[in-house]
C-alpha cells in the first residue's frame, strides 16, 4: 500500500510539474521562422530575398551551401562585414534557425568534407588575380558597400564576398570552396571557372591560395577600429553660455553646419522646466551625411552629430559619443575610415571650444 | 506568495528566458509601409510612457541638397524624470540620450534599427544602472515588436 501510495504521489507530482510547466516551454520554445523573423529578417528579408544581407532563398546559394556553412556562420559571423557572431543563440536556436532557411531549398542537401584539398597556392595566387580579384578585392577583402540596402540605389542583389575572413575561414571548407569554383552561382555576377576554360587542377590552385589566407594577417575588411574610451570629454574653463557659443564656432571652422541647440530635456517637460545645465549643440556635414548612409544606412541612429554641454558643481563638462565605438556596433569596416575622421573633427570641435 | 502572484512570476521569467537578442544592433523588418509603420512606431513609444522628443528628418535634409534617399528618421524619446534622475547623478550619459529609434524605408517595408541600452552598460558597469539599461532594452525590444506584428 505504501509503495502504491509513493508512486501514486510521485505520478500526480510529475502531473502537477507537467502543468506549472506548460506555459513555461510554450513561451521558452519560439519556432525557427520566428527566431530568424528576430534575429535575420531585418537584413535578409522576411522571405529571404535579401536587402542588407545575401539573399538566402535564392536557389543557387541554397543548391551550394552545407547546413553546417550556415551553422557556423550565425555562430562567427563575418568580422568587419556586417553579418554579426550570434553567441547569445543556444545550439537548439542555431539549428532551428537552420530548418528554415533550409525550407526555401528545393533541391537536394549538399554535405561537405572537411578534408583539405591540395594544390598549388603560389599558381593559385596567380590565378586569383586574373580572375578573382575585380569581385572580391585585390587580398580577397571582398566587394565595396556592404550593408547597402534596396533603399538606396543598387546594380546587384548580392555582392561578392569577403574570402579573406576568419568567418568565412571557418564556415567555408575547401570542397565548397571548390564547388562554387566549379558551378558558379546563377542569378549572381559568379560564373562557373570550368566554364570559364580553367581545369579541376587549377581550381584546386585557387581554393589552396583562398584556405592560405588563414596564415596571413587579418584582412583590412575585417579589421574593427577599437577605442577604449566610449566618449570624448574635456573640460571647459569657461561658463556654459560661453561654452555653447564656442562649440557653435567650431562646429563651423570644422565644416559643419550649426543645426540648433536644444537642451537635454527638450520635449519631454514645459520649456521652463528644462534644465538649462544640459545642453546639446546639433550640427551637420550633409556630404559626409550622404557617404556614410552610402557606406551603411543604418548609421542614421547616430544623427544629427552633436556635441553635449553640461555645467555640474561649477564644472563645465564638453562631451560626444566616441565616432569610433560606431566601427564595432556595426561590425562594418567600411565605416573604419568615416568613424576615425569623425573622431578626429569631433575632438578638434572639443578642443577648439574649451581652449 | 498567492497562486495569482506565483503565476505571473513564472510567466514573466518565461519570457525574460526567452533568446536574448544583444548582438550587433537592435534591428527590425516591419512589413508595413513606411508611412503605416511609422504611425505605429510613435503609438508604441506613447504607449510606454515616452514623449516623444523630435522627429529628425534625414531624407528631405539630403534632398534639399540633391542626394537621393528613401523614406528615412530618427525618433527621438524619453522619460523627464528618468532622464533627470539618472543625468544628473550621471551626467557622461547625456552623451546617449534622448534614447532614439532609426526607421527607413525598404520597398515596400520598413527597417528599424537602434543600439542596445546594454551597450551602454558595458562602457558605465554600474550595478545600480543594470536595470534602468535592462528595462530600456525590453522596452524598446517591446516597442520593435509592435511594429513587426
Amino acid at each position: 500500500m505504501l509503495r502504491r501510495f509513493i508512486a501514486w504521489m510521485l505520478c500526480a507530482g510529475l502531473g502537477a510539474t507537467t502543468v506549472w510547466a506548460a506555459p513555461v516551454q510554450t513561451a521558452a520554445a519560439p519556432s525557427g521562422g520566428q527566431l530568424y523573423t528576430r534575429n535575420c529578417a531585418s537584413c535578409h528579408g522576411q522571405r529571404g530575398d535579401g536587402g542588407i544581407g545575401v539573399p538566402l532563398a535564392l536557389p543557387s546559394f541554397q543548391a551550394g551551401i552545407s547546413d553546417d556553412y550556415l551553422r557556423q556562420t550565425i555562430r562567427h559571423g563575418r568580422p568587419g562585414r556586417v553579418m554579426p557572431a550570434f553567441p547569445s543563440l543556444g545550439a537548439d536556436e542555431v539549428e532551428a534557425i537552420v530548418r528554415h532557411v533550409r525550407s526555401w531549398n528545393k533541391g537536394p542537401s549538399v554535405a561537405y568534407s572537411k578534408a583539405p584539398i591540395a594544390g598549388n597556392p603560389v599558381h593559385g595566387k596567380q590565378l586569383f588575380g586574373q580572375y578573382c580579384t575585380a569581385c572580391h578585392g585585390a587580398n580577397g577583402e571582398g566587394a565595396k558597400g556592404t550593408g547597402v540596402t534596396f533603399s538606396r540605389p543598387r546594380d546587384l542583389p548580392i555582392m561578392a564576398p569577403a574570402l579573406h575572413n576568419p568567418g568565412f575561414l571557418d564556415a567555408a571548407p575547401d570542397a565548397m570552396i571548390k564547388a562554387t569554383l566549379m558551378n558558379g552561382r546563377e542569378g549572381t555576377p559568379m560564373q562557373s571557372y570550368l566554364k570559364l576554360g580553367l581545369k579541376e587542377k587549377d581550381i584546386d590552385d585557387l581554393v589552396s591560395y583562398v584556405r592560405s589566407f588563414e596564415t596571413q594577417p587579418l584582412g583590412s575588411s575585417a579589421t574593427l577600429v577599437k577605442t577604449e574610451t566610449p566618449v570624448i570629454i574635456r573640460e571647459s574653463p569657461y561658463d556654459l553660455n560661453t561654452t555653447v557659443e564656442r562649440v557653435k564656432t567650431a562646429v563651423t571652422t570644422n565644416n559643419f553646419f550649426y543645426g540648433r541647440v536644444q537642451t537635454l530635456e527638450y520635449g519631454m517637460t514645459p520649456p521652463a522646466n528644462e534644465n538649462p545645465n544640459q545642453v546639446i549643440v546639433y550640427f551637420c556635414n550633409i556630404s559626409l551625411l550622404n557617404q556614410a548612409l552610402a557606406i551603411d544606412p543604418r548609421v542614421g541612429m547616430f544623427l544629427p552629430c552633436r556635441v553635449s554641454i553640461f555645467e555640474k558643481n561649477g564644472k563645465v563638462q564638453v562631451m560626444s559619443v566616441n565616432p569610433k565605438v560606431l566601427s564595432q556596433l556595426f561590425n562594418n569596416s567600411e565605416l573604419n575610415q568615416l568613424c576615425e575622421q569623425l573622431e578626429q573633427s569631433y575632438t578638434a570641435i572639443i578642443e577648439e571650444a574649451t581652449l | 506568495m498567492n497562486l495569482r502572484k506565483w503565476m505571473a512570476s513564472t510567466l514573466a521569467l518565461a519570457c525574460l528566458s526567452g533568446p536574448a537578442t544583444a548582438d550587433g544592433l537592435l534591428m527590425a523588418r516591419s512589413d508595413k509601409s513606411f508611412p503605416e509603420a511609422m504611425t505605429v512606431l510613435q503609438s508604441a513609444i506613447s504607449a510606454r510612457g515616452y514623449t516623444i522628443t523630435r522627429l529628425q528628418q534625414v531624407n528631405e535634409n539630403l534632398e534639399r541638397r540633391d542626394y537621393k534617399s528613401d523614406m528615412y528618421r530618427v525618433v527621438y524619446f524619453g522619460k523627464f524624470e528618468e532622464v533627470r534622475q539618472v543625468t544628473a547623478a550621471h551626467p557622461e550619459l547625456i552623451a546617449f540620450l534622448p534614447l532614439s529609434i532609426t526607421i527607413f524605408a525598404e520597398g515596400d517595408e520598413s527597417i528599424m534599427v537602434a543600439s542596445h541600452p546594454q551597450t551602454i552598460s558595458a562602457f558605465y558597469p554600474d550595478a545600480a544602472l543594470k536595470p534602468l539599461f535592462d528595462r530600456w532594452e525590453q522596452d524598446i525590444e517591446a516597442i520593435m515588436d509592435e511594429v513587426r506584428e
